[in-house]
């Protein structure tokens, strides 16, 4: 007969989970996404404090304090991170997940082998891959924090013979796997650890920054599926839902990035994008053309005497931290009868949805910003196109020049429009380290300089026109 | 096969219809928060380090166990703190946008 202690901890886990449902569920409209998360935190609350009612917790204080700690670190950073850092501290907060997970389940084996139970096969074959892919999502998301932070460089990072290196560690992996599941001991496991944190760091290495978006997907995925292996591993349904709810969600946003690239996983994972050699494309566009320069003031008549503006925001404006500057813009048009949209490129940025964050911060409204269907349609009837730190996505080579590494690509159509204003830092490649035919376009001008800069010098001038 | 893992594989793969079923009706607007949030939730594994930790005998288990608490509660807290700060400012657009409409 179970006790009444199992019964409150299995009915509150039927309960978080329903929350846990029904909070994602939330999340369907901007409306509701607050309370939906709450609610998530509400299951999660009742989980946690009905898990310490289990009979096996006999001692509170490691659990206690490194609770505290480790909330006072989330909640401290969670407070104080600007939302342009927001991809690399959904990479930090991953790969603590994923850290958890493999932790968990090699305690478990260690606990286990302790006591001297023996393991049936579903469960050492549940901890050998929690293991695994707990520990590369940690090393993976420390490495792609790592570059969203630029403490390392955001170029892919290669050396000779990386592939076959890389594969002999996967290989390694599952030797050492193998040696686990068959009984080989605690020593084997140690390694399998070892060889899955070093995997997870060499399988980020190699990709470049503006893949970030896929990469941060992929590695969500797959702490959730460690949390879900962890699930097994300890006999805990509640584990094993949650888990596979981020593992889909992880995968969805996986599949719907690598579209939106038109390119397959495989090729973002393992293509070494951007670091290829740009003779090729830049030889062909550079020759006999040149580049237009316009200044601030320039700007702000054009912007002034526009019926409609369409506003395109990629990376740059991150990096500048311009999200509010260039929303002070819009509105000052806004007030002189300018009709202002944002157009959102699907990856633009370095994560999904990083654009329409800061947009939000920034407290631009959503009948404003545009996905890149509903906007493509209107680029011939738009004046002015200011793009602000967008490059690869409004590149043209993507529909018009087959020979371009990016060839296929879904693109904003800015081309199209009568006239576009470009802020740049300098002429400089995008991440596909490609030359972009826009910048050379007839219709095209260039304001160079950081961009929340340009925007405010247009911003002045705009006053005074 | 235990009976337990039978269990978990059902309840496994149940899962994933109804995670996909929920997750493909977010809008792409909420994409960033809708990776915090389940990040968040994957932090759900600190359960497991709980477990560890209370019933560690051992130096290396206490210590595997803490350093797994610690790891499992930043991404909890974190992850959930962060969120609702980021669906603050959507929500406030809202309103904002509502409020224009009536006018």
């Amino acid at each position: 007969m179970p006790d009444v202690r199992t019964t409150v901890i299995a009915v509150s886990y039927i309960v978080a989970s329903v929350l846990f449902i029904f909070g994602l569920k939330q999340l369907s409209s901007p409306a509701t996404a607050r309370s939906g998360n709450r609610l998530a935190a509400i299951g999660m609350a009742l989980a946690l404090v009905a898990t310490l009612l289990d009979r096996q917790i006999v001692s509170f204080w490691t659990i206690a304090i490194g609770t505290l700690i480790g909330a006072a670190v989330g909640i401290y950073f969670g407070r104080t991170v600007q939302m342009t850092a927001m991809p690399q501290m959904v990479a930090l907060f991953n790969g603590m997940g994923g850290a958890t997970a493999a932790l968990v389940s090699v305690a478990e084996y260690l606990r286990l082998t302790r006591i001297g139970a023996p393991i049936p096969l579903g469960e050492s074959t549940s901890i050998v891959l929690g293991t695994a892919i707990g520990a590369v999502s940690f090393t993976g998301s420390i490495i792609a924090f790592g570059k969203l932070q630029e403490i390392l460089p955001g170029k892919p990072l290669q050396f000779p013979l990386q592939r076959v290196v890389n594969g002999l560690i996967l290989l390694a992996l599952v030797v050492f796997g193998g040696f686990v599941v068959s009984g080989a001991g605690t020593s084997a496991l140690w390694a399998l650890f070892a060889a899955a944190l070093l995997l997870g760091a060499m399988f980020v290495l190699p990709i470049g920054g503006g893949d970030m978006p896929v990469v941060i997907s992929i590695l969500n995925s797959l702490t959730g599926l460690a949390a879900a292996l962890t699930g097994f591993v300890l006999h805990n349904q509640m584990l094993v839902v949650a888990g596979v709810l981020v593992g889909a969600s992880g995968t969805l946003l996986t599949l719907l990035m690598s579209t939106a690239m038109n390119r397959s996983v495989g090729n973002v994972l393992f293509g070494a994008f951007g670091a290829a050699s740009n003779d090729a494309a830049s030889s062909a566009s550079a020759v006999g053309h040149t580049v237009r320069q316009t200044t601030p003031e320039d700007t702000a008549i054009a912007l002034a005497y526009a019926r409609s503006v369409v506003i395109v925001p990629g990376y740059g404006l991150a990096v500048a931290e311009a999200q509010h500057t260039v929303r002070e813009l819009a509105t000052d048009l806004e007030s002189r009868g300018v009709n202002v949209k944002y157009a959102i490129h699907p990856v633009a940025g370095r994560m999904p949805g990083h654009m329409n964050v800061l947009l939000a911060e920034a407290n631009v409204p959503y009948d404003q910003l545009l996905e890149m269907d509903q906007v493509n349609g209107q680029f011939p009837q738009t004046d002015v196109v200011l793009v602000v730190g967008a490059n690869d996505v409004v590149n043209p080579a993507a529909r018009d020049d087959p020979s371009s590494p990016i060839y296929g690509m879904p693109i904003l159509d800015v081309d199209r429009a009568r006239n576009i204003i470009v802020l740049k830092r300098s002429m400089g490649h995008g991440f596909a380290g490609i030359d972009n035919a826009l910048f050379y376009h007839e219709k095209t001008r260039m304001l160079f300089g950081d961009a929340r800069q340009s925007l405010t010098q247009v911003g002045q001038a705009l006053k005074s026109a | 096969m235990s009976q337990e893992l039978v269990l978990g594989i059902y309840v496994f793969i149940m899962a994933i219809f109804v995670g996909f079923e929920v997750i493909s009706r977010v809008p792409s607007v909420l994409h960033t928060p809708l990776m915090s949030g389940t990040n968040a939730i994957h932090g759900i594994v600190v359960l497991g380090a709980f477990l560890i930790a209370g019933s560690a005998d051992s130096p290396l288990l206490h210590a595997l166990g803490f350093v797994a608490v610690v790891f499992g509660a930043a991404n909890v807290f974190g992850g959930f703190v962060v969120t609702d700060r980021m669906l603050e400012m959507f929500k406030k657009r809202e309103t904002k946008a509502v409020e224009k409409k009536d006018a």
